[in-house]
């Protein structure tokens, strides 16, 4: 298992794309922190970048991998090697390797230049979308055959949780509004993990304006030790969900 | 300046007159400051010199000087009002006065002065007293560097640190103020003026203030207070300079001002508070020359307020500069900076010359439904206000800053 990880790690950090990737994000990251002139300013856009194109990157990324990976896994599954641990190794490079992409590009710099609990928060927040999209990325893969149908499906899922779920939110909080939406709206969060990441971040950045009446039922569950065990492990669970059923789905798959 | 005319004239003719001084020490011939003003005439001063007193309600009824030296301690034992102030003309300095009674029935305060003028508490500390200084029909009185504290903490709820009521002319300065009911009551009171005091960690307001009109406050510090600083059914009120800081919670302001006519808000500083100024039914209000910073929202504005004009105020890093609840703006808000403007100033005269919406469309949803702060910041929402930007549909169309100013105010620029 060690060996196929380090494979796919040493493969995937010699890409060019990933290498670029981490370029983008170095170069972006290290623009704001010296031309922004306020801290919580700074970490506001990056959470920007956080919540949109880190979800974007490793969603496609992951699904694009594994696609071009078809045959190598085949060639895997006719060795002596239990079907589970190919997935979960392949799935264990790819995360690694854009964990790292992600480390050098923000972590670094913020590490560099901004010591703040919050920014400490950003990047494992970061890190915890990372791990959460490719393993969608890979329970898509695993489920569609086809390459094209695939990719569709990752773009889709981007697309949902970054856009359609807000807008399905706002409807929701828009025709039910004579009612009081303040614990139904702690729920709706937690069900999208983008929302969740970003929410617990604004509590931490935006704290006057988040502590209007929402704000302050946002605060009271998502401030307290209890609140942020639960976000974080909310956020873990929408790892271990989609990276079980799509080892149920591969154990069982007709190759 | 008359009343401090008529205040030096009378102590002066008081010194004149008598020059008597009484001194009380514990365990002495004269061991009670009741016994020792029993005996003082109109005029004579009254040394109490260090030692804890049990007065069981101390009451002056002549106009006398006063005076602790060291710290003498007036005790209350939590049953009586500590000192009651029946005549004009005393002054009191130097005292700790503490565990008054709290009654649900009587205010009691620390110090009371009832129907007098020209009293003069100043230096004194205030220790768990149910209210701190309580002026009813007083007139030209001075309450300065006054310290008082209540124990909020404990079980029983607090009553006001400074309770005015029904006053003229009183000058309250540089006291200090916390853990009471509201740091500063006003209710009744004219012509007074309220400078530099502290007022922070108060269970309700910083400042409350109602039916008093023609007042001032100034150089006033309210910060960490459960709901800020209130201001209500009041005209010609004139705040300046203050600076109201980290007022947060649900129902918490820097300002909340309610029917409030003529009267200004200039140069004070707004920071960390969840809302800096809202404004309702107020009319001819200025508010000039202020800087908002990282506030929540720095201005939320109802509808029903008129003939109103903000400007010349310098809006930094607020989550929503101004918000509003309808699409009638009867206010102008010429002229000032704002943060987020991202227009041009083609003939360098300093304004901008395209005009500037302040009121996000973000701002008018979460106006009419608070549950949507949930998606605050999220990318579908930067979209949506992108898109208002560019054509206005939902957000007021004459909430406009005409001539918004490109740099900072002169006199906020240094934060």
């Amino acid at each position: 298992m060690k060996k196929i990880v380090k494979y796919v790690l040493l493969d995937i950090l010699r890409n060019k794309i990933l290498i670029s990737y981490t370029l983008l994000l170095f170069a972006i990251t290290m623009t704001m922190l010296l031309l922004g002139d306020n801290e919580t300013k700074v970490l506001l856009s990056l959470l920007n970048i956080v919540l949109i194109v880190l979800p974007l990157v490793s969603i496609i990324f992951s699904t694009i991998y594994y696609y071009n990976s078809v045959e190598f896994i085949e060639l895997l599954v006719c060795q002596p090697i239990r079907r589970t641990s190919i997935l979960l190794s392949i799935y264990a490079g790819l995360t690694l390797s854009l964990l790292i992409a992600f480390a050098i590009g923000v972590g670094l710099p913020l590490l560099l230049m901004d010591h703040s609990s919050t920014a400490a928060l950003l990047v494992m927040i970061g890190c915890l979308l990372t791990v959460i999209f490719a393993a969608l990325a890979i329970l898509g893969s695993v489920r569609m055959r086809d390459k094209t149908r695939g990719i569709g499906m990752a773009i889709l899922a981007w697309f949902y949780f970054s856009l359609l779920y807000d807008g399905l939110v706002l409807f929701l909080l828009f025709q039910f509004s004579d009612y009081p939406l303040e614990k139904p709206s702690i729920v709706l969060g937690a069900l999208n993990p983008i929302d969740l990441a970003r929410i617990m971040l604004l509590l931490r950045l935006d704290s006057s304006a988040m502590m209007g009446y929402t704000g302050a039922v946002f605060q009271e569950f998502f401030g307290s030790a209890g609140g942020t065990l639960l976000a974080f492990g909310l956020l873990l669970l929408w790892t271990m969900v989609p990276l079980w059923a799509a080892l149920r789905r591969f154990n069982h798959k007709d190759l | 300046m008359e009343r401090f005319v008529s205040i030096i004239l009378s102590l002066s003719l008081a010194f004149g007159a008598a020059a008597r001084t009484l001194t009380v020490r514990p365990y002495s011939s004269m061991s009670s400051v009741a016994g020792a003003i029993r005996s003082a005439l109109a005029g004579d001063t009254v040394l109490v010199y260090p030692g804890v007193y049990y007065e069981k309600g101390l009451i002056v009824d002549k106009p006398i000087l006063l005076k602790g030296v060291s710290h003498p301690v007036l005790d209350g034992e939590h049953r009586y009002e500590v000192v009651t102030i029946k005549s004009n003309g005393v002054t009191m300095e130097g005292f700790v006065i503490r565990h008054s009674g709290y009654s649900g029935w009587n205010d009691l305060a620390g110090i009371r002065l009832t129907a007098v003028k020209h009293v003069v508490i100043r230096n004194n500390e205030l220790d768990d007293t149910f209210f701190g200084l309580y002026c009813q029909n007083s007139d030209s009185c001075v309450l300065s560097n006054n310290i008082l504290h209540s124990r909020a903490d404990s079980s029983a709820q607090p009553g006001n640190g400074i309770h005015c009521w029904h006053c003229t002319a009183m000058q309250i300065l540089n006291n200090t103020i916390t853990r009471h009911r509201d740091g500063i009551y006003f209710e009744f009171v004219t012509g007074s003026l309220i400078r530099g005091n502290k007022s922070f960690y108060n269970v309700r307001y910083g400042l409350h203030f109602m039916f008093s009109h023609n007042d001032r406050y100034m150089a006033n510090i309210f910060d960490h207070n459960e709901a800020g600083v209130s201001v209500m059914f009041s005209h010609g009120v004139d705040m300046q300079d203050n600076l109201f800081a980290d007022n947060q919670g649900g129902g918490a302001y820097g300002i909340l001002l309610k029917e409030i006519t003529d009267s200004r808000v200039t140069g004070s500083r707004f920071q960390h508070n969840t809302v800096a100024i809202y404004m309702e039914g107020t009319t001819r209000v200025r508010i000039e020359k202020n800087t908002f910073r990282d506030n929540g929202w720095a201005i939320r504005i109802q509808a029903s307020c008129s003939a109103d004009t903000i400007c010349r105020n310098d809006f930094f890093g607020n989550t929503f500069d101004v918000a509003t609840n309808g699409s009638l703006v009867l206010n102008n808000f010429d002229r000032n900076y704002w943060d987020k403007y991202e227009g041009y100033d083609l003939n360098r005269d300093g304004y901008g010359d395209v005009p500037y919406h302040p009121v996000s469309l973000y701002a008018m949803v979460a106006e009419k439904n608070p549950a949507a702060m949930l998606l605050y910041h999220s990318f579908m929402v930067d979209l949506l206000d992108r898109t208002e930007k560019v054509a206005p549909g939902v957000t007021p169309a004459d909430l406009v800053d005409h001539f918004p100013a490109m740099k900072p105010g002169i006199i906020n620029s240094n934060p």
